[in-house]
């Protein structure tokens, strides 16, 4: 299944100066393993040593929070959108 | 300019002080750096030049992150250009304390600031540092009252400006947003649904979004509120201060006036415990302090209290962090008691605040309650907001006698009423 990622600006140098991305995957694990896969250096911005999401990184897919989802292990539809931002702003 | 650089606040890899707000590498929250060597070392000096600053936030300039200082021709013009902030009375609660079974509080009243709210602190730091930067645009993601600050800021300093706010928020705060001429975007959603919005379309326009690209800055204002508790109680540190929480930033800021001050050497002593308060409704930070955790999960906000209604606070875990090193707490209250705070405010102090003040102090009411406190502390109510801007909150808790203008429908009418 193919998935749109949209990538934020301060992580697009290290995707190749891309804003969005197409990867395959059916969970958002799988997504940002596709996404990681390609552009290495993501992996070490938004993941701790041990694979969890960094705690000042929000992800969401078609707009939900995936806290309020099942999290990593949500899953996503063919041509859904999975958002990356950080979670500093606002207040 | 006193401030050195921005530095993430996580990995601690520094910046140049431009409109950045996040950390390339690992997503943490940048924050501002000073290095205040060019300070007077001798204290009361460095008393005397606050002192005799203007009457506003402009006076505490030495501690914040403006290249040019005090806006304005000359820092002695600082309280006539744009809406200076700040300069708020603090006032001695006797007989809110007595009420609480409290010897020595204080209530720190935010309201009287220009749009009525502690949000003209920071939207002055950081429209001014936009202005600096080359912005021509200011922009923020509001609850309402930095709608009302952001749109009063740039009719003042003839900015454009854009303000998004979630569709449902309190008509008085829309109106008094709208008709600054600014605008005014409302987001079928809730505050974090706007947020995540502003934080996709600060990435596409070269906009100075106040809480975002600009947050650093921003968050910088909310220190103010420290340095004026201080300098109001004689340079001295309150033993307790009970903060309102939404995103976390007033709160920590506030703490961190204190230790900037007591590192100058301006103030001594121990600083204060920190006690944060939420609604039931939205109370991501208080949970997250009750089962002792240290991120927050975040919630989908159910509350009167909108302006503190934010279910994903970017500063939760720092916020958490304060609460439990200063020997604080973080605690949340039902709208019920929400409604009681603000009656218990106004009829003990002649205080009229919005439900996030109605929050505080209720929280402060809990803690007292509680025997949190110790009878002998000196503790600070901060008041962050005007509750002529949340009126459905009290339509309905008292009555209004109706009599014919005559002696006789007065003493029928309202004596017995009141006597039954």
């Amino acid at each position: 299944m193919s998935v749109l990622v949209k990538i934020p600006a301060q992580l697009r140098a290290a995707a190749g100066g891309e804003s969005q991305a197409e990867v395959e995957g059916g969970t958002v694990q799988e997504v940002l393993d596709g996404l990681f896969d390609r552009f290495d250096e993501l992996r070490t911005r938004l993941a701790d040593d041990d694979g969890s999401l960094r705690r000042f990184v929000n992800v969401y897919v078609a707009g939900e929070d995936i806290r309020f989802l099942d999290g990593l292990q949500t899953p996503v539809d063919d041509g859904s959108e999975v958002t990356i931002l950080p979670a500093v702003a606002g207040g | 300019m006193a401030a050195s650089h921005l530095q993430c606040k996580e990995c601690k890899t520094s910046y140049e002080l431009e409109a950045l707000y996040v950390c390339d590498r690992c997503f943490g929250p940048l924050e501002v750096v000073y290095d205040h060597d060019g300070l007077a070392h001798d204290v009361a000096e460095l008393r005397r030049r606050i002192q005799g600053g203007p009457q506003n936030i402009w006076r505490y300039a030495d501690f914040l992150p403006l290249a040019g200082g005090p806006p304005g021709p000359s820092g002695r013009l600082a309280s006539r250009v744009g809406l200076p902030a700040g300069c708020t009375p603090l006032i001695r609660a006797d007989r809110l304390a007595k009420r609480l079974g409290l010897r020595e509080v204080w209530v720190k009243n935010d309201a009287a600031n220009p749009t009525h709210s502690f949000k003209d602190r920071v939207v002055s730091v950081a429209t001014t540092r936009a202005r600096e930067l080359g912005y021509e645009t200011i922009a923020c993601a509001s609850t309402g009252n930095l709608a009302n600050s952001v749109a009063a800021h740039g009719a003042a300093l003839g900015l454009e400006s854009y303000v998004f706010i979630p569709a449902d928020l309190e008509e008085q705060k829309v109106l008094a947003t709208g008709i600054y001429g600014t605008r005014l975007v409302g987001v079928r959603g809730s505050y974090d649904d706007v947020n995540r919005l502003c934080t996709e379309l600060c990435a596409e326009r070269e906009w100075a979004f106040v809480n975002i690209n600009l947050r650093p800055y921003y968050a910088e204002g909310s220190k103010t509120l420290a340095f004026e508790i201080a300098e109001q109680l004689g340079w001295e540190l309150p033993d307790r201060c009970v903060v309102p929480v939404a995103s976390g930033s007033l709160f920590t800021k506030i703490a961190r006036g204190f230790e900037e001050w007591t590192e100058l050497g301006l103030l001594s002593g121990g600083q204060p415990r920190m006690n944060g308060a939420q609604a039931e409704g939205c109370s991501p930070v208080a949970s997250a302090f009750a089962e002792g955790h240290d991120v927050c999960r975040p919630v989908r906000p159910d509350t009167i209290a909108k302006s503190l209604a934010i279910g994903n606070p970017a500063d939760g875990p720092y916020a958490l962090e304060l609460a439990r090193t200063s020997g604080g707490a973080v605690d949340a209250v039902s709208d019920e008691e929400i409604r009681a705070g603000i009656a218990l405010l106004a009829q003990t102090t002649g205080i009229f605040t919005e439900t996030a003040g109605g929050v505080t102090t209720a929280v402060l009411a809990k803690l007292a309650e509680r025997g949190d406190i110790d009878p002998d502390e000196r503790v600070v109510l901060v008041i962050t907001g005007e509750g002529l801007k949340t009126l459905d909150a009290v339509r309905g808790t008292f009555e209004t006698h109706t009599i014919e203008p005559t002696l006789e429908s007065f003493e029928h009418g309202v004596r017995q009423q009141i006597l039954l």
